[in-house]
């Protein structure tokens, strides 16, 4: 079991041995966001930005437009949303090299209630120009997928989970970027998912295969740009296409697949993820249960769709 | 590069802010009008810029946060050579690089996209930062419309280049007295006069931990002090307060919110013009004569 954060501390440390130009800035979150292993370690790389999250990517911007390679470590609902017109309009618009490490996504947040969790920030982000939204799966991943990032110019999301969870990416995985990810062959249905809800989605698959349903599972990291090929291909070679994610059901991943499949491959499909709600707060099993993301929601919607058919 | 000499190019922008903005059938000039002197004095002799190599990391930068005012940056960085001054006469127009509001992807010269208010002083903050990381001496240069101060971002940024003691970052306060459309006075709507969009600056932004310099924005001389003593300012950053006048030069437009954004007609663009090359008139008889 690993965080997805505690890798991001260190592997912010890292690609600031790695490369001079890294930077980031904290909005005061440093401890949550596991940003403080950057503040021991090297403190001339880490900026204190306080308490205010739109000069947060202002100062970002400019920080960029000189040539250096900044960070900005918040949470996903404060970037998403609060900064919305800054990123747009400094960051987005411009091109500029500027990394949203969006943490605490999703509805697992440990106790917040609704105010600090984003059920929508895949939406709103994957609808800017320019923007490149990424979600990993588990701790090595987001590591993998932080240095592959280091190597892109221009700005990027990336959707970072709070919780340890079990890891399915193998150590020395490479990420690319754009590239989705055939973590199970099936032929009956195409499982395809992002970000955390993979793991429940494989444990779902076992669950399905026992139950004779073959399924694929494809593993989407990169929600844009999206790896088309690979959603058209997983929509041929099984019948139906069951997306699932940690977020709404308008415009994140099953949106994004949506759009595709009805162009490019018109198939039978069905979304999973949060149906116009917000969360609230609780033990991430309850959570997981009431939002209907768990491994047995997954399996009855994979059902329902299959027996539809 | 003399003060006469500075104060005329002021004028000269305005010229082509007024052909520019006639030639596209609407922009902004009351804010330009109140910017242009200073925008020639940082241009022409206290910006350490390159026209020729735009792109040059040690270079001043310049943000012009109230970006709605870009037809003027435009203006004087075509006078300074950065692109063809005829250019002018594609503002605004479909496949411009000359945007309604400065788009620093297109433009060589531009430092920052702005135009959404109050965004501007934070990317300053970043480009000092990031010249003190980079142990690079240039200058960052922020001008900021008294309007846009109502914004909560700008006082973010405020409080944290005081507390990062950046010292390398000027913020210019183009200190106008009017807005787009603006607060009642005691006679409510009525009228063209409004009440200002900020009252006690100088006492704000010393609150905030700045080193304030008050100036009167179109003196060149005076502005070009009030530059050189925030460069000589050591230990904090600097808020140039320049006392100007929305739509100065002319007469119809002077201290009247409603040429903040407005088409301008042949005869007005006539009378403008004519009221400028009055102005200029003595002053180019000086400049010859030396």
């Amino acid at each position: 079991m690993l965080a997805q954060r505690d890798s991001f501390g260190e592997t912010i440390v890292d690609l600031c041995d790695l490369d001079p130009r890294v930077v980031l800035l904290d909005g005061d979150l440093a401890n949550s966001t596991k940003s403080d292993k950057l503040a021991s370690a090297r403190p001339d790389r880490f900026f204190m930005m306080g308490i205010a999250e739109q000069n947060l990517v202002g100062v970002a911007a400019g920080m960029a437009s000189v040539g250096l390679k900044p960070w900005v470590a918040s949470f996903a609902a404060f970037i998403a949303t609060r900064d919305l017109d800054q990123i747009r309009v400094v960051v987005a618009q411009p091109k500029l090299n500027v990394r949203f490490a969006a943490h605490y996504s999703g509805i697992l947040t440990g106790y917040t209630g609704r105010t600090h969790q984003v059920v929508n920030d895949i939406a709103i982000m994957r609808s800017l120009p320019n923007m490149v939204v990424v979600a990993p799966c588990d701790a090595v991943e987001a590591r993998a997928a932080m240095f592959a990032l280091n190597d892109y110019e221009g700005p990027v999301y990336l959707r970072l989970t709070r919780d340890p969870a079990g890891v399915v990416t193998a150590a020395d995985h490479r990420f690319e970027l754009g590239h989705a990810l055939l973590l199970r062959e099936g032929s009956d249905i195409g499982l395809i998912s992002t970000g955390g809800q993979t793991l429940r989605v494989l444990d779902a698959a076992e669950t399905l295969e026992r139950d004779n349903i073959s399924a694929m599972v494809l593993h989407v990291p990169t929600i844009k740009p999206l790896d088309v090929d690979a959603v058209v291909a997983a929509a041929a070679a099984t019948r139906c296409i069951l997306t699932c994610e940690e977020h709404s059901v308008f415009g994140g991943l099953g949106g994004a697949v949506a759009e595709v499949l009805c162009e490019r491959q018109p198939t039978r499909m069905q979304r999973l993820g949060l149906r116009d709600v917000d969360g609230e707060s609780g033990p991430n099993d309850a959570l997981i249960e009431k939002y209907g993301l768990s491994s047995a929601h997954v399996v009855k919607a994979a059902k329902e769709l299959w027996s539809s058919l | 590069m003399t003060v006469d000499e500075l104060q005329r190019l002021g004028n000269d922008i305005r010229r082509h802010v007024l052909r520019a903005v006639h030639h596209a059938g609407a922009g902004h000039i009351g804010g330009v009008f109140s910017a242009a002197d200073m925008l020639a004095a940082l241009y022409f002799s206290e910006l350490r810029i390159d026209p020729q190599r735009p792109h040059l990391e040690s270079r001043d930068r310049f943000i012009l946060s109230k970006g709605h005012c870009g037809i003027g940056l435009y203006a004087v960085l075509a006078m300074r050579g950065y692109f063809p001054v005829d250019e002018l006469f594609t503002f605004d127009a479909i496949d411009s690089r000359l945007q309604g509001h400065p788009d620093m992807t297109k433009l060589p010269g531009l430092d920052m996209s702005t135009g959404s208010l109050g965004q501007g002083l934070s990317p300053g903050v970043g480009m000092a930062l990031g010249a003190r990381f980079l142990h690079s001496d240039f200058q960052t240069w922020v001008m900021i419309g008294d309007g846009e101060t109502q914004e909560g971002q700008i006082w973010e940024a405020a409080f944290t280049a005081a507390r990062y003691q950046l010292a390398n970052l000027t913020a210019i306060l183009d200190w106008n007295h009017l807005q787009q459309f603006g607060w009642p006075t005691s006679q409510g709507y009525a009228g063209v006069a409004r009440r200002d969009p900020t009252e006690s600056p100088a006492q704000k932004w010393r609150a905030f931990g700045w080193n304030v310099i008050e100036c009167d924005g179109h003196d060149v001389a005076d502005f070009r002090r009030a530059c050189d003593r925030a460069r000589r300012t050591l230990d904090r950053p600097t808020l140039i307060l320049a006392r100007t006048i929305k739509g100065k030069g002319i007469s119809f437009m002077e201290n009247d919110y409603t040429w903040h954004s407005r088409p301008i007609s042949d005869e007005d663009l006539a009378a403008a013009l004519g009221e400028l090359d009055r102005a200029d008139e003595p002053q180019r008889t000086r400049v010859e004569r030396s």
